[in-house]
C-alpha cells in the first residue's frame, strides 16, 4: 500500500509539470486560437536565459564571466522581461500578419517559430547541458521518510508548490482583474471584444507574456531536476495528450489532465507489466519488464482511448445552446 | 455631400453633423466590392435609420465606420469618414471607442461565458481603472435596463434573446459613447420586446444625448424612431429623406413596409456567399 501511495504521489508530482506545459498551450489557444507549438521550446529558452544571466555567460561566445553573474533576484525579473520582449516580437512579426489566415498557415508558422527560437537559444547560450542552481532543496523529505516511510523528493514538492501558487495567481488574475476579464472576453468572442475597444494586439502580447512566465517556471523546475538541455523542449510532446484529455480550451482540464497522465504513466510503469503477465501469462511467456519504458507512449495511448469516448475532453468547454 | 439629396428647408435647420460618411467604397478580400459609394450623415443628437434588405450592405457600412472591417479583411478603398470633425477612416476600433463611437453588433454577440455584469464591465475596458465612475455607470445602465440587474450574475449565454440585446446595448453604454451604431437590434425578437428596446434607445438618445445610427430591416419600426432615413440597395444609397416622408413614399411602402406582396418578393433574392474557415472568424 505504501509503495502504491509513493507511486501515485510521484506520478502526481510529475503530472504537475505536464500540467504547466499544457497550461501555456491553453492560455494561448483560448486567447488567439493558435496552437502554440513553441511552448516547450519557450520553456527551454527561458531556462537557458536564466542560467546564462545567473552565471554571467556572455551571449554568443558562451563564455562564463563570473564578474557579470547576477543574483537570482535580478536574473529572474530580467528573464521575465526577455520573455515579454519575445511576446512583443511574436505579435509584431507573426500574429499581426496572420489575422484571418487559415488554421494550417498558423500552425506552420508556430512550427517555424519553435525552430527559430530553438536556434536562437543555441546561438545565444550554447547547446551544452547546463545545471541550474537556485538553491532549491535536494534529496528526500526526511520527516515523510522517517514518519511514514514515504520517499518524496523535496524538489518535487517545491515544484508542485510553485505550480499551485502560479495557478492560483492566474486564477485570480483571470477572474478579478480588468485585463483578465478582457482576456476571457477575447476567448469567448473576439469580434465582440474588438467592438468594445479591446485591442487584440495588446491582449496577445499579454497572453504570450503570461505563457512566457509559465514557460520559465516549467523550464526552471524541470531543469532543476534533470538539467537544462534540448530534451526539455520535448516536454511539449507530453502536453498534447494532456490537452486531448483536458480539452484544448479548459484551464482546469489542463491541470487535471496533466495529473491524470502523470499518475497513469507511473502506475503503468510500475504495475502494468504485472497486470499484463497476470492476464496473458497463461498463454505466453511475457517479460514483466515490458512496461518499464512507458514514458514515451503511454500518455498517447491514454489520449487515444479518451478520444474515442470523450472527444471534447474531460472539461471540454460546454457549448452553450439556447432555445 | 454630392449624394445626400436634402430639401433646402431641412438642411438649414439641421444641427452640425457628428458623423459624416462621404462616398465610401468597401472591398472585402481585395476583390469583393460591396459598398459602391455610400454617403450619409448623422446630426448631433439625431437618430438616423439605415434601411435595406438582407445583404444590402448595412452591416458593412457600420463596420466601415467602427473599423471592425479590418478584422474581416475588408477595406475602405475610396471616400472618407469623419467623426466629430476628425477623419477616422484609418483609425482602430479601440481608438473610435475612446473617441465615443461604438458599434453594437448584429446578433448581439454577448460574451457567453461571462456574467451579465462582467459583460457590462468589458464595455468600460477603454476607460482604464476609473472604478468609482465605472460603478456609477453600471448603476445607470441598470436603471435603463432593470431586467439586467436581476440577471446580473447569470451567464450571458443563458439569458433570453431580449436580455442579450439589452446586455449588448448596456455594454456599449459603459464606454460612455456619444454615438452608437446599432446593427439590427430587432433581429429575432418578439414585436413587444422590439418596442421595449427601441423605447430605451429613444430614452438614451434624449437623456444621455447619444446620437444613433440604426441599421434595420424592420423598416416600419425604425422609421417610427428615426428622424431621417437612408435606403441601401446593393451597396448604394438609393433613397434618403426625413422619416415621415419615407413612410409616405409609395416605393418604400411597396418594397419595404410590405404593403404590396409582389414588390417584396423581388427584394428577396438574397445573395449568399460562402467564406472559408479562417482564423478569428
Ligand atoms: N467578410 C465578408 N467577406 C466577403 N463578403 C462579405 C463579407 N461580409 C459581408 N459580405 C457581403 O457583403 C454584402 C453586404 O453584406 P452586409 O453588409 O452584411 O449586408 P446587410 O447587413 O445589409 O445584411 C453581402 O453581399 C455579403 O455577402
Ligand atoms: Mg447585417
Amino acid at each position: 500500500m505504501l509503495f502504491f501511495m509513493e507511486t501515485v504521489i510521484s506520478g502526481l508530482l510529475a503530472g504537475v509539470m505536464y500540467s504547466l506545459v499544457a497550461l501555456g498551450f491553453v492560455l494561448i489557444f483560448k486567447a488567439s486560437g493558435v496552437f502554440n507549438f513553441a511552448q516547450g521550446v519557450m520553456a527551454l529558452f527561458a531556462a537557458l536565459t536564466l542560467v546564462g544571466l545567473l552565471s554571467g555567460t556572455t551571449p554568443f561566445t558562451h563564455i562564463d564571466n563570473p564578474a557579470f553573474a547576477m543574483p537570482a533576484w535580478v536574473a529572474i525579473p530580467l528573464t521575465i522581461v526577455v520573455m515579454i520582449v519575445f511576446a512583443i516580437l511574436v505579435e509584431r512579426f507573426i500574429l499581426r500578419h496572420l489575422v484571418n489566415q487559415e488554421q494550417i498557415i498558423l500552425f506552420m508558422s508556430m512550427v517555424g517559430l519553435a525552430y527559430v527560437l530553438e536556434g536562437a537559444g543555441d546561438i545565444l547560450w550554447g547547446s551544452d547541458v547546463k545545471v541550474i542552481d537556485l538553491g532549491l532543496p535536494q534529496g528526500a523529505w526526511d520527516w515523510l521518510l522517517d514518519g511514514y516511510g514515504l520517499y518524496i523528493e523535496k524538489i518535487e514538492l517545491v515544484a508542485a508548490g510553485t505550480a499551485v501558487v502560479l495557478v492560483a495567481f492566474l486564477a485570480v488574475f483571470f477572474q478579478k482583474t480588468r485585463i483578465g476579464r478582457a482576456l476571457r472576453a477575447v476567448a469567448d468572442d473576439h469580434q465582440a471584444a474588438l467592438s468594445v475597444g479591446i485591442s487584440l494586439r495588446s491582449i496577445w502580447i499579454i497572453v504570450w507574456s503570461v505563457a512566457g512566465v509559465v514557460a520559465l517556471v516549467t523550464g526552471v523546475v524541470w531543469g532543476a531536476k534533470s538539467g537544462i538541455q534540448f530534451s526539455l523542449s520535448l516536454i511539449a510532446l507530453k502536453a498534447l495528450p494532456v490537452l486531448i484529455l483536458g480539452g484544448f480550451e479548459s484551464i482546469p482540464g489542463a491541470i487535471v489532465g496533466g495529473l491524470i497522465i502523470g499518475v497513469g504513466e507511473k502506475l503503468a510503469e510500475v504495475y502494468g507489466g504485472e497486470i499484463i503477465v497476470a492476464i496473458f501469462g497463461r498463454w505466453y511467456e511475457i517479460d514483466p519488464g515490458i512496461f518499464s519504458a512507458t514514458e514515451n507512449w503511454f500518455a498517447y495511448v491514454l489520449a487515444l482511448v479518451f478520444l474515442l469516448f470523450r472527444p471534447q475532453g474531460l472539461f471540454g468547454e460546454k457549448i452553450i445552446e439556447r432555445v | 455631400m454630392a449624394q445626400a439629396k436634402k430639401s433646402p428647408g431641412t438642411a438649414a435647420e439641421t444641427p452640425p453633423s457628428i458623423l459624416t460618411v462621404n462616398n465610401i467604397e468597401v472591398i472585402y478580400d481585395h476583390v469583393i466590392l460591396v459598398l459602391k459609394g455610400v454617403s450619409l450623415e448623422v446630426p448631433q443628437g439625431g437618430v438616423v435609420a439605415l434601411l435595406g434588405a438582407n445583404g444590402a450592405g448595412k452591416s458593412t457600412t457600420l463596420k466601415a465606420i467602427s473599423n471592425l472591417l479590418y478584422a474581416e479583411r475588408g477595406e475602405v478603398t475610396k471616400g472618407n469618414i469623419a467623426f466629430k470633425g476628425d477623419r477616422v477612416d484609418a483609425r482602430s476600433t479601440n481608438d473610435l471607442v475612446k473617441r465615443g463611437c461604438i458599434q453594437v453588433m448584429e446578433g448581439r454577440h454577448c460574451f457567453e461565458h461571462l456574467t451579465v455584469e462582467e459583460n457590462l464591465l468589458t464595455g468600460a475596458y477603454t476607460r482604464g481603472n476609473a472604478r468609482k465612475e465605472i460603478k456609477d455607470d453600471l448603476e445607470l445602465v441598470y436603471t435603463y435596463f432593470p431586467r439586467l440587474k436581476e440577471r446580473r450574475s447569470s451567464l450571458a449565454g443563458y439569458i433570453s434573446g431580449g436580455e442579450q440585446q439589452m446586455t449588448a446595448i448596456g455594454r456599449a453604454l459603459m464606454s460612455r459613447p456619444v454615438m452608437m451604431l446599432l446593427d439590427e437590434p430587432s433581429m429575432g425578437l418578439a414585436p413587444q420586446l422590439v418596442e421595449e428596446i427601441f423605447e430605451i434607445v429613444k430614452l438614451l438618445n434624449e437623456e444621455q444625448g447619444v446620437s444613433v445610427l440604426l441599421a434595420e430591416q424592420n423598416t416600419n419600426m425604425a422609421l417610427k424612431y428615426a428622424q431621417y432615413g437612408y435606403i441601401l440597395e446593393n451597396g448604394r444609397v438609393v433613397m434618403d429623406g426625413p422619416a415621415a416622408e419615407l413612410r409616405e413614399n409609395p416605393d418604400v411602402k411597396e418594397f419595404y413596409l410590405g404593403i404590396s406582396e409582389e414588390g417584396r418578393r423581388s427584394f428577396r433574392n438574397v445573395r449568399s456567399y460562402r467564406r472559408r474557415k479562417r482564423w478569428l472568424n
